[in-house]
């Protein structure tokens, strides 16, 4: 998939004040995004109390009904049923659950890696950084869709292993990106005054570099969650991801795309809640990023 | 009037961005064909406006308020942006100030220098290339030939201002805005630049509005100037009159703040905040 | 200086590759399931088994498998494929050629529309028409090659169904090929029922490759000839009477587009990888396809061959980047 533009701001802040809520809110984006998701979230928590019928539960007396606005739809079924009769909105609902824990703990935990490794890169250099740019580079050399259906093969199929897999390939976006900000960062002034004062280095980089490069990893954090959302469903679509009676929107859309010529509302559904929940996280990211870089804000 | 080549008349403008601070008080101007006149003042002064106004580039955060630019007799100001296409880069031309941002650094120097000679000659390719040559010669670069297979950073800055100096001639301007064509060179390449402007436009008979803040560059130059301050025009008339018998405390000021033109080793002595009070008073500011 | 750099970049090319080899091969020995057990028939005695295994090199150290391996790829043999049963060279020789052309018909396209929207985008700027082009390709932007490949297959395979859904060639087509590119061949031969085929084929593949691309390239070509149209020597060609549309093709855009391009580049190698998953939507017949059953399948030679192969692309494409960038580049070449 084509991976967002990143587009580092000029490296020439200042040391910046506590963010500013008011700003943030101010940015539509952010505003769009942030609702988004989450009313996202409230729903895949309420699922239970939401769905109007068991995401499992098959009727094959229903099968492939079409959503209530069409001829020979059955009330009750809004968005219609697949062919074993399970309700389509319901499984969208329930579907949301697993799109959501893949998102946040799959990019918090890249996010963790990435930025440790990235920081250390970036503020000790020599072999520290020789050794892990080299391995970036050899990683970024594997195609990413590839690499993640290889990983799932070795851990099994799974929601730990696709989360795992999408950690073990995403570290380096972040690790790139908090690196060159580091290095940015290390050369302003307020770091030199850092260092005459005669803090320890490694003081330096928690309390003085990281907080600067909080705004940028937060913004990347948001957009990785939509990368790792698609991939999630790219997985379960191949079939390598939960167990096929698990509800996920990669799982229908495999399902849609297999029926397409039979019932197409299967595969639009689906399609439609993964394109509005990467746009979401994309959004917001950007959004985050515009709203606390006090640089492209000015 | 109508022997002058460019009458500015009242021009007033204001700028948008700072809440309509007027950046033109009533400014007049004028140039005879063949006349070189110098633009003087501060930065900030409206120097650059005046000559951004005559090419039609006013940033969209200025806006002029009254007066006209009458070119030949006709009001550029007014005119339809079909004719202002035509005059401008044919009898309107620009020697730009920053040499290095000037020139296309993908392009060609020989073709560069060859748009104009097409575009507002209607000279065939070759035609064009065979004058391009012969107008570098006329800059005195050496070596012309290779020049115009040259992209533009294989150029030195020096080099690069002959080219832009050549460009601003090769349509025959009668009008050429050389907007402080020197202050990103060198001091020992300023004045062979000078020189060699000033016989450019001799051998054209063209009228130059020469913009700068250096007034012994006007003294070396300059046939007339009239001196700005705050978006005014503070004084005006032949470079020798305003020179030796300046008639504003402003004036007299500057000249005795510079490197004396005829003067070397007197004057640098900063202009009294006396006289900048007395200035404001009389523009009407705060 | 340029020689050295080059030679600098080859190894590090070299180091790169290297390091991908050593992870495949150890990534894959430490898979659960054993590639042998499915391919014993019901029955086998544990000496077939045996034998087997000694066929495959399964039998010994990992040190000494890495070291029989590496230096049987160098020679250009990967093996034997498990599930498919034939060479895996000879495999990847016959599916590369496919995804080879649909990587490029979709870089060509991306460029073009890129390029097109960026153009039009900078004609018209501060127009209505601006924020209208800006907000769509925010938004697309977010899009990725999976949804746009479906949202294709709904739009353009079943509520308008102008192309076929998959696949890469009409297979009641009567013609033989010599060279494994339909496209160019049936162009080159005149066979133009063949190209149209093999074309509307192709069509849905490509754009759902080309146009993620497109958006990005549209983004950073924009706001570079932005930055272009206000320099010096655009206002001096404005002055000499360049048309606005001139204005932006001759003088602009050759400035503007070395960060397009090199951007370009990097998200060639994304829009390879991309490959993967979209022709396994469209049954496209090429190693990304391939890679997902040989996964599947747990075909080890098959996976090593194929991440190698990816890999090398991979790392290709950034060389060639890194070159076209310094051959464009007027300052380096004649510096």
């Amino acid at each position: 998939m084509a991976e967002p533009v990143i587009v580092i701001a000029p490296a020439t802040k200042p040391p910046r004040v506590p963010s500013q809520l008011r700003g943030l809110l101010a940015e539509q984006k952010v505003l769009f995004g942030g609702g988004f998701i989450l009313l996202l979230v409230v729903i895949a928590t309420l699922a239970p109390l939401i769905a109007p019928k068991d995401p499992l539960e098959q009727d094959l007396m229903l099968g492939s009904l079409p959503p209530a606005w069409l001829d020979g739809a059955e009330p009750g079924y809004y968005l219609g049923t697949d062919d074993l009769g399970r309700d389509i909105l319901s499984r969208l609902i329930y579907g949301s659950r697993i799109a959501l824990l893949v998102a946040f703990a799959s990019a918090s935990l890249a996010a963790l890696i990435g930025t440790v490794l990235g920081l250390l890169a970036g503020w000790y250099g020599g072999w520290t950084d020789r050794i892990i740019s080299r391995i970036v580079d050899i990683w970024m050399a594997f195609p990413p869709v590839l690499l993640s259906i290889l990983l799932v093969a070795v851990f099994g199929s799974g929601v730990h292993s696709v989360i795992a897999a999408i950690v073990i390939i995403d570290w380096t976006r972040f690790c790139r990106v908090v690196r060159a900000e580091t290095l940015a960062q290390a050369q302003l002034d307020y770091i030199t005054a850092a260092r005459t004062v005669g803090f320890p280095r490694f003081r330096i980089l928690t309390r003085e570099i990281f907080p600067n490069i909080v705004p940028v990893l937060i913004a990347l954090v948001s957009l990785e969650m939509g990368i790792a959302v698609v991939v999630e469903a790219i997985l379960s679509f191949v079939g390598l991801s939960v167990s096929s009676d698990t509800p996920t929107w990669g799982g229908m859309i495999a399902q849609g795309r297999q029926l397409i010529h039979h019932a197409w509302w299967l595969l639009v559904a689906p399609l439609i809640a993964l394109f509005a929940t990467v746009l979401a996280f994309n959004q917001l990211g950007g959004g985050l990023r515009r709203a606390l870089d006090p640089v492209l804000k000015r | 009037m109508t022997e002058n080549l460019l009458t500015v008349a009242n021009l007033s403008a204001v700028s948008d961005r700072e809440d309509g601070v007027p950046v033109l008080r009533d400014v007049d101007l004028t140039l005879r064909p063949g006349e070189v006149r110098g633009l003087v003042g501060e930065s900030g002064a409206g120097k650059s406006t005046i000559a951004k106004a005559i090419l039609g580039i006013l940033p969209r955060t200025v806006r002029i308020t009254g007066g006209r630019i009458d070119f030949k007799g006709r009001d550029l100001l007014v005119m339809k942006p079909r004719d202002l296409r035509n005059i401008m880069g044919s009898e309107i031309a620009l020697i730009p100030q920053d040499p290095q941002t000037a020139l296309n650094p993908a392009r060609r120097i020989g073709f560069q220098l060859a748009d104009g000679l097409r575009l507002k000659r209607g000279m065939s390719a070759k035609i064009a290339e065979a004058r391009a040559l012969q107008l570098l010669a006329d800059v005195q670069i050496r070596d012309p030939d290779r020049i115009m297979k040259s992209y533009p950073h294989q150029l030195s800055g020096g080099m690069r201002q002959r080219v832009l100096i050549a460009a601003a001639f090769a349509v025959d301007p009668q009008l050429v805005v050389a907007d402080e064509p020197t202050t990103a060179l060198d001091v020992t390449v300023q004045k062979e630049i000078l020189r060699l402007i000033r016989r450019m436009q001799e051998a054209h008979g063209t009228g130059v509005l020469f913009v700068t803040h250096d007034l012994g560059i006007v003294a070396q130059i300059c046939d007339s100037v009239t001196l700005l301050y705050a978006g005014k025009v503070i004084e005006e008339g032949p470079v020798r009159d305003v020179l030796e018998t300046p008639q504003h405390n402003y004036t007299k000021a500057l000249i005795a703040a510079g490197p004396r033109y005829d003067r070397p080793d007197a004057g640098l002595e900063p202009v009294p905040e006396a006289v900048f009070r007395e200035l404001r008073q009389e523009i009407g500011i705060d | 200086m340029i020689a050295v750099s080059i030679l600098n970049r080859l190894i590090m090319a070299a180091v790169t590759l290297f390091g991908v080899a050593v992870i495949v091969f150890v990534l894959l020995r430490v898979v659960p399931g054993d590639p042998i057990a499915m391919m014993i028939a019901p029955g086998a005695s544990p000496a077939d088994i045996a034998a087997l295994r000694a066929k495959y090199g399964l039998d010994l150290s990992l040190t000494a498998q890495f070291g029989v391996w590496i230096e049987a790829v160098l020679i250009g043999d990967f093996g034997t494929s498990i599930s498919l049963r034939r060479d895996v060279l000879e495999l990847l020789l016959s599916r590369l050629p496919a995804t080879l052309e649909l990587a490029f018909a979709a870089l060509i396209v991306a460029m073009l529309i890129g390029g097109t929207v960026a153009v039009i985008g900078t004609l018209f700027r501060r127009t209505s028409l601006e924020p209208a082009i800006d907000t769509t390709n925010g938004v697309l932007l977010a899009v990725p090659d999976f949804v746009w490949a479906l949202a294709l297959v709904l739009m353009l395979g079943v509520f308008i169904p102008v192309f076929p859904l998959s696949g890469r060639i009409d297979p009641t087509l009567s013609i033989d090929f010599v060279t494994p590119f339909y496209l160019l061949e049936s162009l080159v031969r005149f066979r133009f029922d063949v190209f149209f085929d093999v074309a509307a084929h192709i069509v849905m593949p490509v754009l759902a490759l080309a146009l993620p691309l497109a958006t990005v390239i549209t983004r950073i070509l924009k706001e570079t000839l932005l930055e272009a149209m206000v320099q010096d020597y655009v206002l001096l060609a404005r002055l000499k009477g360049m048309s606005e549309t001139r204005l932006v093709l001759q003088e602009a855009l050759r400035n503007a587009v070395g960060p397009a391009l090199s951007l370009t580049g990097v998200q060639f190698t994304f829009l390879v990888g991309g490959t993967v998953i979209v022709e396994r939507i469209f049954a496209y017949p090429g190693i990304g396809n391939m890679a997902i059953d040989a996964v599947i399948n747990r075909d080890l030679p098959l996976i090593q061959g194929l991440v190698l192969v990816f890999g090398s692309i991979f790392i290709v494409i950034n060389l060639a980047v890194d070159l076209l960038a310094a051959a464009l580049n007027p300052r380096l070449c004649h510096g």
